[in-house]
């Protein structure tokens, strides 16, 4: 194998090498130190004899005289076997746990290829996740794609272990699940508190982790979620499993992207970031789903920050694009205790409608999630208007909403980090809760469901009819 | 197929490949690049560099590898086979290629888009001697149970035809005729022919808009009517329905072919139409909607140069079928996701960026794009229609930025979506206050002779009592509704009724995800009936509060569940519930 001594230029991340004649964009590259160390990079630009290579650890150290090149002529790739389970691994897929290399059965370029739509299966089953918020409304469907918006120092990563804690599939598919875990640009404590869990949780055999710290080289964390997709799809797609891949945080992946795109000179798009996030985005996202012919599935549950609360940023407003709903956490509910903190109304799972009903979860459960959707945004409008005139100044119908608003919150929302909901729990508390309003203000649903459901003197007895709860929140509008 | 290398790589960049020095390429020329032969396009030419944009993944390409030249640009084949057929954005079939090589797309795969081994019984109508026109219908097939496919003379063909086969089954590429130009050139016709995608296919001329494009959603139909060659436009942040919109369109209008894009948008998505639109059953015909719907698959994580190309795909295989005398209506979901190819390629050409990073000649492509669209005679004299709907997806669901705003300027019909009434569950969420349709006055006269002299007129009415409804909402927003006076109550009750009775479609009911035109008059009638009647009793001293109790609004909301619609009849039933109802209510002295 040829070896090149020394380079021509090097740019941050970035080293260019003049004199190669057959270098393969996309290839990788070995790079040996003076004083004996190994870095990895891959070429990412091509320019006659002239290669741009993107080393994975960073180029601290290198100069241009201490460094020879070999070129691997291979794509970037991620050994794969069985025995993943259990691993944990660095950013570019090295076991990082004192384990030893993996014994390996093939590999498998990390960048995938699209999957053709015609060889998909519309996902139709769902994942019990236990949690009133995400089973009632915005269900998690196999296969699908569903991020969670939230932001800093709000609780994402307690909602993303109690999600692995207490998913489960129903009937003959339980015991297939598992979880393939990639942190970027996360903090150590963050990694460890993941882990952590998983051990509490006694499902650490069940998972893969992949770890790319916040300290750690920026490259890597470009093919942190490559890495752990590609196993992903292994494990669901040759072994049959049902995976449950966590990702988090899209945001420090996405700045990995702008700080490694505007070291290679491209011209940025809206805040600096490249014109091309979108389809990046996609490239990772679109890698969830079922193909006919195999038994698994890849579900995706990316967690991203967003700057600032901002929902309209760049990276929740492409990803919101890309993926197939989203679980949005409130910075409010948060504040005033409630946990978890899920802004309902913002909130939305796509696939969600042809995965529940009869044969899935229960056949009421689209009139039921319906009309909570409806009946909580007219709490919404109550409450905006309650803020200008008071509260004791609305008619009586607001005020049912109000009180409607608070119960909702209190008892449907707020469930504890715990508290393991059956669907048929979470179905007939929303009933109870939609009981508290007049029949006639519950225009979503037909009257013979209502006969079934509409039982306004259980929730007195339920709810203590509510004097003695104080308003847990004041969400204006 | 043998082919001559026209030169050999110098640069790679992503999906842009450059070749040094002057070749004898043309300026988007189709080309094949490199060892593994990727489909790619000339988008650049020097006299030091010629720049490719290539369609597919470039990951193991190599400088040296040789470009080989097609001497033509990037074309569609045009024949039968189209119709319930799945492409990729350069009309590759995804069936075949799952076929061939399983779930996940290969790189330089060179499959055909029709089937060329396929025999179609096919009627000639031309025998030697006769004279041939562009445009002229020379041999039809029946292409499945419901559309018939002609095959149509190219443009700047006429001549004496020389042979011609028999009636007979031939496969898309076998010649059935022979024509000799008055230069003495000879020319075979096919069943099939190629068009390069770029490029309007002519039309003898454009004729006056003059008939709607039914679609049975009841907020478009009568609120925003979009025309039979018109163009539209669905602007909308994430959740707020746009995909599900253009699937009640694909699945509910009246056109004879649907052309759906999916262009850069999600694999799931593509599945679902694949698999529900093969059990509809179009209630006109009786056949599965498959049979009159062509998809074009390029999702978001498939190549993006290709998802440029895939709305230029799309629009030439609507225009081949408007040729033939159908009415074909495009969906484009989304024009967002193919601006933002365009400027990701800009980015890579390293051109100037105009607004927010998108090129220059952004708005002359989104212009060009939507001019396709018309109601035209064709070169064989017969009508045809192509309609235009493109779903926007504004970055931040900021109708300001460049997409949304370019496209407004040119599309006649915008149906805004409103995130706020997506988040309540109203769907569709259109917007009643910032969706416009220009096609109203075009289009009055047609409502006025085909459905009812009165339906313009009841549209205005219900679009009034909206309007009042929004700015009395702003009141009510500070002081609360319970201070209005009795009559404006009556407005914002009647306006709910409105809103949740007429506006609000449940896509999943078997009666209201389709809602003929009839019965929309008949709903907007009863609604305003009610109003009458309620309002001349307010003016009388009826306290409005009475008027609600007697439950007439929720009964006339449910009307859309309650009246199948083929039994419009039972509306009478309602009239004389209002009577009733409100005869029972004590006068006041």
């Amino acid at each position: 194998m040829l070896q090149f001594i020394g380079l021509n230029e090097i740019n941050g991340p970035l080293v260019a090498l003049r004199g190669v004649p057959a270098a393969a964009f996309e290839e990788m590259v070995c790079l040996q130190l003076e004083n004996g160390q190994t870095r990895y990079g891959r070429v990412v630009q091509i320019e006659g004899d002239c290669a741009v290579i993107q080393v994975f650890e960073g180029t601290s150290g290198m100069s241009l005289g201490n460094t020879r090149t070999t070129l691997l002529g291979r794509p970037v790739e991620m050994p794969l076997s069985p025995e993943l389970l259990g691993r944990t691994f660095n950013g570019s897929g090295h076991p990082i746990d004192g384990l030893g290399e993996i014994f390996c059965q093939k590999t498998a370029d990390i960048n995938g290829k699209p999957m053709n739509p015609v060889a998909r299966v519309y996902p139709r089953n769902y994942i019990n996740t236990g949690i009133s918020t995400i089973d009632g409304l915005a269900t998690l469907i196999r296969g699908q794609k569903l991020p969670i918006f939230s932001g800093s120092g709000m609780s994402h990563n307690k909602l993303a272990v109690q999600i692995v804690r207490q998913a489960r599939l129903s009937g003959t598919d339980a015991g297939n699940f598992v979880i393939v875990f990639a942190a970027m640009g996360v903090k150590n404590d963050v990694a460890d508190y993941f882990r952590r869990s998983f051990v509490q949780a006694g499902v650490m055999d069940k998972v893969v982790m992949f770890l790319n710290l916040s300290n750690d080289p920026i490259i890597e964390r470009i093919l942190t979620p490559r890495c752990a997709l590609t196993a992903a799809e292994y494990l669901a797609f040759e072994l049959g499993m049902h995976v449950l891949v966590i990702m988090t945080d899209i945001t420090s992946y996405c700045e990995a992207l702008r700080e490694f795109s505007s070291s290679k000179g491209e011209i940025p798009g809206r805040k600096g970031f490249p014109g091309y996030l979108y389809s990046d985005l996609a490239s990772l996202y679109e890698r969830a789903g079922i193909i006919e012919g195999s038994s698994g599935s890849v579900t995706q549950v990316p967690i991203l920050t967003m700057p600032n609360d901002d929902i309209t940023h760049p990276v929740p407003d492409l990803t919101g694009y890309i993926t197939e709903g989203q679980i949005v956490l409130d910075r409010q509910l948060d504040q005033t205790g409630v946990y978890p903190p899920v802004s309902v109304l913002p909130s939305l799972s796509r696939l969600m409608k042809d995965g529940i009903g009869e044969g899935f979860t229960r056949q009421d459960h689209a009139d039921c999630s319906n009309q909570l959707f409806a009946s909580y945004a007219k709490v919404q409008d109550a409450r905006a208007l309650a803020s200008v005139i008071g509260e004791e100044e609305l008619s009586e119908i607001d005020q049912k909403y109000m009180l409607f608003g608070r119960m909702f919150e209190k008892h449907f929302v707020d469930q504890g980090f715990t508290e393991n909901r059956s669907i048929a729990e979470t179905l007939d508390l929303g009933w109870l809760l939609l009981s508290l309003l007049p029949r006639e203000e519950l225009d979503r649903v037909s009257g013979k469901v209502l006969d079934e459901f509409y039982r306004p003197q259980q929730d007195a007895e339920k709810f203590g009819l509510a004097e003695d709860a104080p308003a847990p929140v004041q969400a204006a509008g | 197929m043998h082919l001559q290398a026209s030169g050999t790589i110098y640069s790679i960049n992503g999906s842009v490949v450059t070749i040094q020095g002057a070749t004898g390429l043309q300026m988007m020329e189709m080309v094949y690049v490199g060892d593994k032969k990727l489909v790619g396009e000339v988008i650049h030419i020097s006299d030091e560099k010629t720049t490719i944009q290539v369609y597919e993944s470039t990951t193991g390409m190599r400088a040296g590898e040789p470009v080989y030249g097609s001497g033509g640009p990037l074309c569609a084949l045009l024949g039968p086979g189209i119709l319930s057929n799945i492409f990729d954005g350069i009309e590759r079939p995804l069936r075949e290629m799952a076929a061939g090589s399983g779930a996940f797309i290969p790189e330089g795969s060179d499959i055909s888009p029709l089937d060329l081994v396929k025999k179609w019984d096919a009627k000639i109508l031309l025998k030697p001697g006769d004279d041939i026109q562009p445009g002229q219908v020379y041999a039809t097939v029946q292409e499945n149970a419901l559309i018939e496919n002609r095959a149509l003379c190219p443009a700047g063909l006429s001549g004496k035809v020389v042979e011609a086969k028999k009636d007979g089954a031939y496969t898309v590429l076998e010649p059935v005729a022979v024509v000799e130009d008055s230069q003495g050139g000879r020319h075979e016709l096919a069943l099939a022919q190629k068009w390069p995608i770029r490029q309007p296919r002519p039309v003898s001329e454009r004729l006056p808009i003059e008939r709607p494009l039914i679609t049975g959603q009841r907020v478009i139909d009568t609120l925003f009517p979009v025309a039979k060659g018109g163009t539209a436009a669905i602007p909308g942040g994430f959740g707020t329905g746009k995909t599900m919109t253009q699937h009640q369109l694909a699945k509910w209008s009246d056109a004879d072919i649907i052309v759906y894009i999916g262009c850069g948008e999600r694999g799931n998505e593509m599945t679902q139409v694949l698999k529900e639109f093969g059990e509809l059953i179009d209630p006109k015909t009786g056949k599965p909607l498959t049979d009159r719907t062509v998809l074009i698959a390029n999702t978001s994580n498939m190549p993006v140069a290709a998802r440029e190309a895939s709305i230029y795909t799309g629009i030439t295989l609507a225009e081949y079928y408007r040729d033939m005398g159908y009415h074909v209506a495009v969906m484009a979901d989304s024009t967002s996701r193919w601006a933002e190819a365009l400027r990701e390629l800009s980015g890579r050409l390293e051109e100037m960026p105009a607004e927010e990073g998108f090129p220059a000649y952004l708005p002359s492509r989104i212009s060009q794009f939507y001019e396709r669209a018309g109601y035209m005679r064709t070169l064989s004299g017969q009508e045809g229609s192509v309609t235009i709907i493109g779903a926007v997806s504004p970055q931040g669901a900021d109708f300001s930025e460049p997409v949304t705003q370019n496209t407004k300027r040119f599309v006649r019909c915008f149906w805004a979506l409103d995130k706020s009434l997506a988040y309540a569950r109203h769907y569709p969420a259109i917007n009643w206050t910032s969706s416009y349709s220009e096609y109203l006055e075009d289009l009055a006269p047609w409502y006025r002779k085909n459905i009812s002299p009165s339906f313009m007129r009841c549209r205005q009415e219900i679009s009034n009592l909206l309007l009042e409804e929004s700015r009395l909402m702003e009141i009510v927003k500070l002081i609360g509704s319970d201070v209005l006076p009795d009559d404006q109550k009556l407005i914002l009750e009647t306006a709910r009724m409105i809103r949740v009775g007429f506006l609000q479609q449940n896509a999943y009911h078997k009666d209201d995800t389709y809602v003929p035109l009839p019965k929309q008059l008949k709903m907007m009638e009863i609604m305003l009936y009610f109003y009458q009647k309620a309002k001349a009793m307010v003016e009388r001293g009826v306290p409005v509060s009475e008027i609600l109790e007697t439950g007439l609004s929720e009964s006339i909301i449910k009307i859309k569940y309650d009246v199948p619609n083929d039994r419009l009849e039972a509306f009478d039933l309602y009239y004389t519930q209002i009577d009733e109802k409100l005869s029972q209510i004590q006068q006041p002295v």
